[in-house]
C-alpha cells in the first residue's frame, strides 16, 4: 500500500501518541479530509453525544428523576408526559435510567478494545516480524480462538472472572485479541518486504527500533478501522453479558440488565421496559459502526468510489 | 476421485492440531486462569475448608496441572466429559439430547439469513447507486448494531403477546408436548414422519420467531457480501455473453451471476457458523429453546463446572468439523478447485 508510507513520518516514538496524532491529523488536515465524510461525522456526533449524556447523568440531580432512589411513580405505567419512557415495577422512572444506563457499556467497550488492541497488535508485530516457529504457534493459537464463537467465549470468561466492569473488560478484551493480531501481522508481513525497512536495517537499526518506529506506525490505519467496528460489536457483547446477568449489580441502571428485568413483564405487555434501553444500544453500536465505515472510506478512498 | 479422498485425509490430519490447540485453550482458560472452579461452583457460599477439599478432589483439581491435562484429553478421546453436578447424568448424554434442537434452530436461522441476505444483496447490486441500493446498505449496516436478545424480545412482544400469531417461546405447545414422541430430536422432521397436521403446524409456528432472531445475526453480513460479490461478477464477460445469448435477465442474474457470486461467501461459512452459534446462546435463552447453548448458560448460572467444560469442548469439536466440511464442500461448489 503506497499511501501508507507517509505514516513513517510520525516522529514521536510512543505508539499511543502516534495514534492520537494520527486522529488529529486525519481530522484536521485541510478542510478536505472531513468534507463529504458524512458517515464519519454522523458516527462521531452520535458517540460524542452518548459519552456526554452518560457522563453527565452519572452526576446526581442531572437526570429528571433519581435513577435508583426515586420510587414514587405509579407502577408499570406506559410512557406519559411526566415519565417519557414509562415506569418500571419498582416505581422508578425508565427515562432517567435509560439516560444513565450506558456507563458499563462505554467503560467496558473502551477498556476491552484498549486491552485487545495493545496485546493483539504487539503480538502481531512480533509474530509477523520474527516469523519462524513462534509465528506459526501464535498464528495457529489465534486462529483457534478466532474460530470459536466470541459470544460464548466472553460469557464463559466472565463466568470465570466474576460479574462486574473489571471482569467484563478482561473477558471482552481477550475475545478481540486475535482480530488485532491478524490485522497487524498481515500488515507487518507486507511492510517487512519494503525497501525502506531494508534500508533502515542496513543502517544497523535494532529489531525493536524497526518495529516500533518504522513498521508499527504503518499498521495504524488498519487498526483504527478495525477498532471502531470492534467497539460497535463490544457494545452488543456487553449488553448481552449484562442481559444474562453478568454486568453491573442491581439497582445500578444498565441497559442490558434493565432489558432482562423487563422480560419478566413482557407477557403483560409492558413493552416500554425493553424497547427504550434496546434502542439506546442500537444507536450507540451504530454510531461506532458508522465511524468504522467512515474511517475505512477515509483510509481507502477506492473503497468508497467502488462502493463495495 | 482419488484426489479428493486424499485431500479429505490431509484436511482431517490438519484438523487435529487445530482441535488440540482449541481444547488446550479451553483447558487453560478453565483451569489455569485466575478463578477457582471449586470456589466459583460453590458461589461464595460459606462452606468449610474440608468440604472444599472434598470437591477439589471430586473434580480432580487437586492433582498437578500436567496430570489434569492428560486426564482431560484422555476423557475427551473416550467421549467422557464427566458428569453434570446439576443433573448427575453424563454431560455427553445431556449434550446429545439437546444438540438436535440447536441444529434445527441453526438450520432455519441460516435459511432465513440466506433468503433475506441473498435477496437484499442481489436487489442492491442490480440497482447499484439507486435509492433502493442505499436503503438496503443502510439496513445491512444497521443490522450489525442489532442486539439479538432484544430483537427476540421485541418479536415476542409484537407477534406473540400483542398479535398472538406465534407462540412466545419453547419448541412445542403445552398440549402437544404431552403426547409428542420425538424420533430423531429434530421436531419438524419428526412431526413430518408422524404426519399429524396439527403437530406439524404447531412445531413450525414455534420455529418462526427464533429462526428470524438467530438468522438476523447473519443477514447483514450475507447481504453485504452478496452485494459486493455480485457487483464484481456482473462485470464479468460470461454475464455479458449470457445476456447476448438473449437469456432472460432473471436467468442471467440467478443462474449465471448469483451462482458464481456465492462462491466467496461459502468459503467463510465456518466463521459465519461461529457467529450463528454465538447468537444461539442469546436466542435459545430468550425463547427457552432447549438446546446446547441454553444448556451452557444454565450450567454457568448453576456453576456446574463439568457441564460448562463439556459444552465448550463439544462446541469446539463441532466448529472444527464444520470447518472441515466447508473446506471439502468448497471443491464441489467450485469445480475449478482441484486437489
Amino acid at each position: 500500500m503506497p499511501e501508507n508510507t507517509g505514516q513513517t513520518k510520525i516522529e514521536n516514538p510512543t505508539f499511543v501518541i502516534g495514534v492520537i496524532r494520527w486522529i488529529v491529523r486525519r481530522l484536521s488536515s485541510g478542510r478536505h479530509a472531513l468534507r463529504r465524510q458524512t458517515i464519519l461525522k454522523v458516527g462521531l456526533i452520535i458517540v460524542f453525544l452518548f459519552i456526554l449524556t452518560t457522563g453527565l447523568t452519572q452526576i446526581e440531580g442531572l437526570t429528571p428523576y433519581h435513577t435508583t432512589k426515586y420510587r414514587d411513580a405509579p407502577r408499570l405505567q406506559g410512557p406519559s408526559a411526566s415519565h417519557l419512557m414509562g415506569t418500571d415495577q419498582l416505581h422508578r422512572d425508565v427515562f432517567s435510567r435509560v439516560l444513565a444506563g450506558g456507563k458499563a457499556s462505554l467503560i467496558v467497550a473502551f477498556g476491552a478494545i484498549a486491552l485487545s488492541m495493545t496485546v493483539g497488535s504487539v503480538l502481531g508485530w512480533i509474530s509477523g516480524f520474527t516469523g519462524g516457529f513462534l509465528d506459526r504457534v501464535l498464528s495457529l493459537t489465534m486462529d483457534a480462538i478466532y474460530s470459536f464463537p466470541s459470544m460464548i467465549l466472553a460469557i464463559v470468561l466472565v463466568a470465570m472472572f466474576g460479574a462486574g466492569i473489571g471482569p467484563m473488560i478482561w473477558a471482552v478484551g481477550f475475545v478481540y485479541i486475535p482480530t488485532y493480531f491478524r490485522v497487524t501481522r498481515a500488515e507487518i508481513l507486507q511492510v517487512r518486504e519494503t525497501t525502506y525497512i531494508e534500508a533502515i536495517r542496513a543502517v544497523g537499526a535494532s529489531n525493536t527500533r524497526i518495529i516500533l518506529r518504522h513498521a508499527a506506525p504503518n499498521t495504524v490505519n488498519a487498526i483504527m478501522a478495525v477498532s471502531s467496528f470492534n467497539l460497535a460489536d463490544a457494545i452488543l457483547t456487553v449488553a448481552a453479558l449484562s442481559f444474562l446477568g453478568f454486568g453491573l449489580p442491581p439497582p445500578a441502571p444498565d441497559w442490558g440488565f434493565d432489558i432482562q428485568n423487563g422480560q419478566k413483564y413482557l407477557q403483560s405487555g409492558s413493552w416500554w421496559l425493553i424497547t427504550f434501553p434496546g434502542l439506546m444500544i442500537i444507536a450507540l453500536s451504530l454510531g461506532f459502526g458508522l465511524i468504522g465505515e467512515g474511517i475505512s472510506d477515509l483510509v481507502n478512498p477506492k473503497r468508497k468510489r467502488k462502493r463495495v | 476421485m482419488g484426489g479428493i479422498s486424499r485431500y479429505i485425509a490431509q484436511r482431517l490430519l490438519l484438523t487435529i492440531p487445530m482441535l488440540l490447540i482449541l481444547l488446550t485453550l479451553v483447558f487453560l482458560i478453565l483451569r489455569v486462569m485466575p478463578g477457582d472452579p471449586v470456589l466459583a461452583m460453590l458461589g461464595g457460599r460459606n462452606v468449610s475448608p474440608e468440604l472444599i477439599e472434598v470437591y477439589r478432589h471430586k473434580m480432580g483439581v487437586d492433582r498437578p496441572i500436567p496430570v489434569q491435562y492428560a486426564e482431560y484429553l484422555n476423557g475427551i478421546i473416550h467421549g467422557d466429559f464427566g458428569k453434570s453436578f446439576r443433573t448427575n447424568k453424563p454431560v455427553v448424554w445431556e449434550l446429545f439430547q439437546r444438540f438436535p434442537a440447536t441444529l434445527e434452530l441453526a438450520a432455519f436461522g441460516l435459511l432465513f439469513a440466506a433468503l433475506f441476505g441473498f435477496t437484499t444483496g442481489v436487489l442492491a447490486a442490480t440497482r447499484a447507486d439507486r435509492p433502493i441500493d442505499h436503503a438496503v446498505r443502510i439496513f445491512h449496516v444497521g443490522s450489525f448494531a442489532m442486539p439479538l436478545f432484544w430483537l427476540g424480545l421485541m418479536l415476542q412482544v409484537l407477534f406473540a403477546v400483542k398479535l398472538g400469531w406465534f407462540p412466545v417461546a419453547s419448541r412445542l405447545g403445552g398440549r402437544i408436548a404431552f403426547t409428542f414422541e420425538p424420533i430423531t430430536g429434530f421436531y419438524l422432521l419428526d412431526s413430518l414422519i408422524r404426519g399429524n397436521g396439527e403437530v406439524i403446524a404447531d412445531i413450525a409456528k414455534h420455529l418462526v420467531l427464533p429462526s428470524i432472531t438467530l438468522g438476523f445475526a447473519l443477514t447483514g453480513l450475507l447481504g453485504r457480501m452478496t452485494r459486493a460479490s455480485m457487483l464484481e461478477v456482473l462485470d464479468q464477460d460470461y454475464v455479458t455473453t449470457a445476456r447476448a445469448k438473449g437469456l432472460k435477465e432473471r436467468v442471467v442474474i440467478l443462474a449465471h451471476a448469483l451462482r458464481n457470486a456465492l462462491i466467496p461467501i461459502v468459503t467463510v461459512f465456518g466463521l459465519q457458523f461461529a457467529i450463528l452459534m454465538g447468537g444461539a446462546v442469546l436466542t435459545e435463552t430468550v425463547f427457552s429453546w432447549p438446546g446446547v447453548a441454553s444448556f451452557l448458560v444454565r450450567s454457568i448460572e448453576a456453576r456446574d463446572w463439568p457441564a460448562i467444560q463439556g459444552s465448550i469442548v463439544f462446541i469446539a469439536i463441532f466448529i472444527s468439523i464444520i470447518n472441515l466440511i466447508v473446506d471439502v464442500l468448497y471443491s464441489v461448489i467450485d469445480p475449478r478447485v482441484r486437489y
